[in-house]
């Protein structure tokens, strides 16, 4: 009896300082460093994505983003564990195309892309090149549809494991062309850019933030790039709808989430500070060498991000259930 | 000629003294947690990685590139002190340097591991700025079906590396084999033996069972023995090695730096297997094998050798090429574009004082090893003086701590525990782990490569036949497999005769 009330008065008391406190800890927020974590290993192209936002984004919120790598599972057990992180703002995610994919891909997922979590803004859509070994015979994107077309049993597609970028890509390029090609997996890009370097596999579709050093550094040949636009950092390369392949649309955009159940405050301070973050000369400047660029600043939204993830979903399911491969 | 205008620039670069700060600064942090077992050159480079953003670009890989090599060489230390490899390259020189130390040669064993490093780095060196850029174009022709038959090389190999007997070496290279298959397979991304974990998705890690093994199961192993002092239970005779050891080490340094340089080239971390390699033919090229596994000092100063010139040769195909051979190379491309230097064939000739300065400093840094640990031997050694109830507690910790940083994972930790208590009932049993950790670093990448290669070739075994580089390394090999075998054989037919 006694020891009931006990608890009963402690649980009141925590309730109440819990009522009380909550909005004003919104109000002040963030008050301590926040833990930005990245469900990919350190060093990768996401984790750079990161570093380069979350240190910009420290200095808008007067408070440091600290970048935490917990790496696995293709991105879904960081994702996880922000799911269950305490919706306080002081644990965040950053995430890529892979929030939306993942909801197919996997078929037991310990988190639901849509419901566990709230959306902070998109930070960039990273485009993908469509690249080939360096003496391949197709001097253009017509021309490697064609000669793909002609000797689909002889050419091998590289890309960098189920559920990557590249994979996805991939899948697009041979729905497009209605052909099913010969797929080398590689465990990352690293290896797969290596051999196709080293003239071992054909063709290769992948990120910018991989390929640029490699084209300009005239190693791989460039087809196009997978975005509307063209990028900076490669002026002369076509994109898929210039060159007559429109049906390959993909970047490998990326965003910011809260656990849900984070309050509007605190998600709208993420993003005012990570529209800031976007302006800065620093992340243009990088972003740009990357071969990418910030998101437009009405694209930084809660809003538009959490219209765009469910898109994005809906997108991708038919492509990986067409092509039938699972990541569990 | 054009190598020494490249080198001034380089070593002009390399030699300002915020560059040589750093370089100071990445070789100590480097050595600190190579001896801190658990703790690695992955998850302290990703810690540091946001200091590198206010440091200009050289300065930041110059201070990456010393903590990287200075892991190497600190992981030797654990390793002959404590029997505790932190890293793949430091599991051979557990065999003969931990039991240099139990015989009270702890510290010719250091010694010798930091000259023959030294000697190794330095001609690596050169060899990087010499030849490099050739180098990684020639290594190129390594594809597929050329790595697997490396790696079937090397774990051929690994029934070396066990003392004991050949059938309990390939028991544990099976185990080994079976616990790298585990994660996702490659090809399809269907979890394989993880038993619902998701933690296993993506395989064991090698720090969690090569410190669980070796280091936990040796804490067990003398908890055993509560009195007895296992590693000062000899007199320590003398810190330095003597002529006498050196004039035995010599060749071995030799060997070691070329087998080294070699396998780092390799764009498909081929570096892995370099002290393996080296003790390998240390032992069949020794008057007497039954010396190593006993604290032959050959076997300390070759793979150690050979680790440092990997380690210094794996730069060419991040500097040439702009591929990251392993997962250290991986987190320098990440500082390298987090700097706005987009890694590739144009770095050479795009940024050549970044390249060259690159280059310089890897020779400053490998004397500043030395000059770092020569001085230390004194101190680790006078560590192990230190009550093992002070000192063991604070071992576990380090392990747990390092363990638990590689992946942020508790599941690290617990599974750190239970290959602690496997390898302590293995070394009751009298199986070596060491073809084990071989078998396991090397399973994954025989499988994938053998996959990718019949991929290529459209099923057809013959691509392994028909490339020439390829043929040779199997009958390399089929070879190594002969001479290994060749006495086992020969004394069970001695054995049949007598009857």
């Amino acid at each position: 009896m006694r020891l009931t009330s006990v608890i009963a008065a402690a649980a009141a008391t925590v309730l109440a300082a819990g009522v009380l406190t909550g909005p004003a800890a919104a109000q002040d927020y963030p008050t301590r460093p926040i833990t930005m974590v990245v469900p990919f290993s350190a060093g990768g192209p996401t984790d750079t994505v990161a570093r380069l936002v979350a240190q910009e984004m420290s200095g808008a919120l007067g408070q440091q983003v600290v970048i935490e790598n917990v790496g696995g599972a293709g991105g879904t057990i960081g994702a996880a564990r922000v799911a269950k992180a305490e919706p306080d703002g002081y644990t965040l995610l950053l995430h890529h195309i892979g929030m939306a994919t993942s909801a197919t891909l996997y078929r037991k997922l310990p988190f639901d892309a849509l419901a566990d979590f709230r959306a902070v803004g998109l930070v960039t859509d990273v485009p993908m090149t469509i690249v080939a070994r360096k003496d391949f015979p197709a001097d253009d994107l017509k021309g490697l549809v064609t000669h793909v077309k002609a000797n689909a049993d002889k050419i091998n597609m590289a890309h960098a494991g189920v559920g990557a970028a590249s994979h996805l890509c991939g899948m697009l390029f041979q729905e497009a062309l209605g052909t099913p090609l010969n797929t080398v997996p590689y465990k990352g890009t690293g290896p797969a850019i290596n051999d196709l370097v080293g003239g071992q596999v054909d063709i290769l579709c992948d990120q910018t933030t991989n390929t640029t050093g490699q084209i300009k550094g005239g190693a791989i040949k460039a087809y196009a790039v997978t975005t509307p636009d063209r990028v900076a950092s490669l002026p002369d390369l076509p994109t898929t709808v210039e060159a007559g392949l429109p049906e390959v649309q993909v970047a490998v955009w990326h965003g910011i989430y809260a656990p849900k159940g984070t309050p509007d405050a605190v998600v709208q301070k993420l993003s005012a500070a990570l529209q800031t973050a976007l302006q800065s000369d620093l992340v243009k400047t990088r972003f740009a060498e990357l071969g990418t660029a910030p998101v437009a600043q009405e694209r930084a939204t809660p809003d538009v991000h959490a219209a765009f993830l469910k898109e994005e979903i809906e997108r991708w399911r038919p492509v990986i259930q067409r092509a039938g491969t699972y990541a569990d | 000629m054009d190598i020494f205008a490249n080198l001034a620039l380089g070593f002009g670069a390399a030699f300002s003294p915020m560059n040589l700060g750093l370089c100071f600064v990445g070789a100590l942090v480097g050595t600190l947690i190579g001896v801190l077992p658990g703790l690695g050159p992955i998850a302290t480079i990703a810690i540091l990685l946001p200091i590198t953003f206010s440091l200009d670009p050289l300065g930041a890989l110059i201070m990456l590139a010393g903590i990287y090599y200075g892991a190497q060489y600190g992981g030797s230390t654990t390793a002959i002190l404590v029997n505790m490899p932190g890293e793949t390259s430091a599991v051979v020189t557990t065999l003969d340097g931990h039991q240099m130390a139990r015989q009270g040669r702890a510290g010719p064993a250091l010694a010798i591991a930091a000259l023959g490093s030294f000697f190794a780095g330095t001609v690596a060196t050169f060899l990087v700025a010499l030849i490099g850029p050739l180098l990684a174009q020639a290594a190129q022709a390594f594809g597929p079906p050329e790595y697997f038959a490396l790696m079937l090389f090397g774990l051929v190999g690994a029934t070396v590396l066990a003392s004991s007997s050949f059938v309990k070496a390939v028991a544990m290279i099976l185990v080994g084999l079976l616990l790298g298959s585990i994660g996702s397979d490659i090809e399809t991304g269907a979890p394989r033996l993880t038993f619902g974990i998701a933690q296993f998705a993506e395989g064991i890690n090698f720090t969690t069972l090569a410190v669980g093994l070796f280091g936990v199961a040796e804490i067990l192993r003398n908890l055993e023995n509560p009195e007895q002092r296992g590693v000062l239970d000899k007199p320590i005779k003398g810190l330095m090695p003597t002529w006498a050891d050196i004039r035995q080490s010599f060749p071995a340094v030799l060997r070691g730096t070329g087998i080294g340089s070699v396998l780092g080239i390799l764009p498909g971390n081929g570096a892995v297997l370099a002290p393996y390699a080296s003790y390998t033919l240390e032992k069949k090229l020794a008057r007497d094998p039954g010396r190593f596994g006993r604290g032959a000092i050959e076997g300390v100063a070759g793979p150690e050798s050979a680790n440092n010139a990997g380690a210094q040769t794996s730069f060419i195909p991040l500097l040439t090429l702009g591929i990251p051979p392993n997962a250290v190379m991986a987190m320098m491309v990440g500082a390298m574009t987090i700097q706005g230097i987009i890694p590739g064939p144009q770095v050479m000739t795009e940024n050549p004082r970044l390249f060259w300065g690159m280059i310089a400093s890897m020779w400053i840094g490998n004397a500043m090893l030395v000059i770092i640990n020569l001085p230390l031997v004194g101190v680790w050694v006078r560590l192990l003086r230190m009550p093992y109830r002070l000192l063991y507690p604070a071992i576990l910790l380090f392990c747990c701590v390092g363990v638990y940083t590689v992946n942020g994972s508790y599941v690290d930790v617990l599974m750190l525990s239970v290959f602690g208590f496997a390898g302590y009932g293995l070394a009751k049993l009298g199986f070596e782990p060491a073809p084990l950790l071989l078998a396991f670093v090397l399973g994954p990448l025989m499988e994938e490569n053998l996959r990718r290669s019949f991929l290529i070739a459209r099923g057809d075994p013959m691509i392994f036949v028909e490339r020439p580089l390829s043929l040779a390394l199997l009958l390399m090999a089929v070879g190594l497999l002969l001479i290994v075998l060749m006495p086992s054989l020969r004394r069970k037919r001695d054995e049949a005769f007598r009857e």
